[in-house]
């Protein structure tokens, strides 16, 4: 069974389009990844998933089940992670937490417990007292704290400084290993590189492509920048180089393919300065989803 | 359950408070009628120097002052805005709450159906309404007794005139609901609750002013005029029918738009 199936899912807001055709088949036990930059239509997705928002057209199912016709049940499995966290004010950690765990069936108390430790997170504080990356932190005991059998991420790590980025992930591995699916959107290629076996890229709306991990890492897009004297780019036209251009004294280009053999032609040339570094994702978008 | 009993909590200490200063308002109109039923004949005397359309405006036209009932009319009618600007803070601000605190990402993510979230608000809020409705009616009584100078009152005309708050409350909630529903955001909900409340009391004494009749069909503060109760005996059926058939569709309306709403990020 696909634990998460859209059918060409299709959201305008009046004539504004949030996202078109978007058709996703997510199996069991995967962690996958969804990746586009911002206002690509990724947290319209995921909220039309837990049906905050209504569809225009197409279909969405999770477990089986129409999202927004069962979508109650769906959610007794699913553990949600906001982009942005913002909580009851007024409240303190333990009471939210309590109020959270209520509308789940059983006794999550010890996990709550548990998830703060390794989360490092104290339940006494007051909610409105809390940084933005303690709040953050609530948000990823709360949506995990009733052990979900699917797993929606939005923009998870944004606030968390890396040491509490790499706990994180550990968990959401862990939870993955206990046989969760996990959905997971950013914006940051690295990190979904790091923990996704398939990758599905979203922009302007539309899916532009669905891949293993491991293509997408042999697409391995650098971008490189080399100042020199020598003005005639000409020398550098070699195979696997694209969107070459020349500023004064620098020679821009992507370049994908042996990097040995890029290195070598370097060399032969007398270069005052090399830059070799990853293309953001803006910047793969731009070059390769025209 | 524990979506009503957060909303209670919620809404414990505003309801507590109203409720006092209600009672607080009502004890003290009701303190000064000793004063004034003993010196009827200069009350009345002073009464007509004032302009008929300031009478009106207050709802004081046509009722004797000096009697407990007629001077109750009075006191009601202050109560009767505070009672309106209770109910629509929480109709203005129940089911717009999420969206306005950005917590929409935390409830509506949960297992429970919308049907199950509007209820529960609603129930809530009904809750703390009725609350407030019973200190008011406690007061009433505790007042009158207290300060009625030895004077007879018609029990009945009060049982009326008291019954009627429910009505009155479910009016300004309900209404108070749809406007969020209908509206892409509440961002103030006692901007939206001043202006229902104070503007549905300013059309109900302007067509006093005017005379015009048709004008009272819009405000509950027509509907339920004490000194129309103490004049004709009863209110106009019809108004009582009206007032009814919008709180049935305002709560309707706003029940179908709030399971229907797209509820978007923070942002």
């Amino acid at each position: 069974m696909k634990i998460i199936e859209t059918t060409n899912l299709t959201k305008f807001y009046g004539k504004n389009k949030g996202i078109e055709d978007v058709s996703l088949s997510i199996n069991e036990g995967e962690i996958f990844g969804f990746i586009g930059p911002n206002g690509a239509g990724k947290s319209t997705t995921i909220r039309l998933l837990l049906s905050l928002i209504y569809p225009t057209s197409g279909k969405a199912t999770i477990f089986g089940k129409n999202c927004f016709k069962y979508g109650h049940e769906i959610r007794n499995d699913i553990g949600y992670l906001p982009s942005e966290v913002f909580y009851y004010d007024k409240m303190r950690v333990k009471e939210l937490l309590k109020y959270s765990a209520s509308f789940y069936k059983g006794d999550h108390s010890k996990r709550i417990i548990e998830l703060a430790d390794i989360m490092e997170l104290d339940l006494n504080r007051k909610i409105d007292e809390l940084s933005y990356g303690n709040k953050k932190k609530v948000g990823i005991v709360q949506g995990l704290l009733h052990q979900p059998k699917l797993i929606i991420l939005d923009e998870p790590t944004s606030g968390l400084d890396p040491l509490m980025q790499q706990k994180f992930f550990d968990l959401i591995l862990e939870e993955n290993k206990k046989g969760a699916t996990v959905f997971f959107s950013s914006h940051i290629l690295g990190e979904v590189q790091k923990l996704c076996n398939r990758v599905a890229i979203i922009r302007e709306g539309h899916i532009v492509k669905i891949e293993d991990i491991k293509t997408l890492r042999n697409d391995n897009y650098k971008k490189v920048s080399i100042r020199t004297s020598n003005h005639n780019q000409k020398v550098f036209a070699i195979e696997g180089i694209s969107n070459i251009e020349q500023v004064d004294g620098e020679i821009n280009f992507f370049f994908n393919g042996d990097i040995n053999v890029l290195l070598s032609l370097i060399t032969k040339h007398k270069v005052n300065d090399v830059i070799i570094e990853e293309p953001t994702l803006e910047e793969i978008f731009m070059h390769y989803y025209k | 359950m524990n979506i009503y009993k957060r909303e209670i909590k919620d809404k414990l200490k505003s309801t507590i408070v109203w409720s006092i200063s209600i009672f607080a308002l009502i004890m003290l109109f009701m303190s000064i009628f000793p004063v004034f039923s003993r010196d009827a004949t200069t009350l009345k005397l002073m009464m007509d120097n004032y302009p008929e359309e300031m009478l009106k405006a207050f709802g004081m036209s046509g009722v004797d002052l000096g009697s407990v009932a007629g001077y109750f009319t009075m006191t009601l009618l202050f109560t009767q805005i505070c009672l309106a600007i209770q109910a629509s803070n929480y109709g203005f601000s129940i089911l717009s709450l999420e969206e306005r605190e950005l917590t929409a990402d935390f409830l509506l993510t949960k297992p429970v159906t919308r049907t199950k979230i509007f209820f529960s608000k609603f129930a809530a809020a009904f809750t703390a309404l009725t609350i407030t409705n019973v200190a008011t009616w406690g007061s009433t009584y505790l007042s009158i007794e207290m300060f009625r100078n030895g004077k007879d009152y018609d029990i009945d005309i009060f049982i009326k005139m008291m019954a009627t708050i429910v009505l009155f409350q479910l009016f300004f909630l309900g209404v108070g609901m749809v406007i969020s529903m209908l509206v892409k955001k509440v961002k103030s909900v006692l901007t939206f609750s001043m202006s229902l409340s104070f503007g549905m009391y300013i059309l109900s004494a302007f067509g006093s002013i005017i005379g015009e009749d048709t004008l009272g069909y819009i405000t509950p503060f027509k509907y339920f005029e004490p000194n129309t109760l103490i004049i004709n005996g009863a209110y106009d059926r019809t108004m009582i029918y009206v007032c009814i058939t919008v709180i049935v569709v305002s709560l309707l309306a706003s029940y179908i738009l709030y399971n229907k709403r797209n509820i978007h990020s923070a942002n």
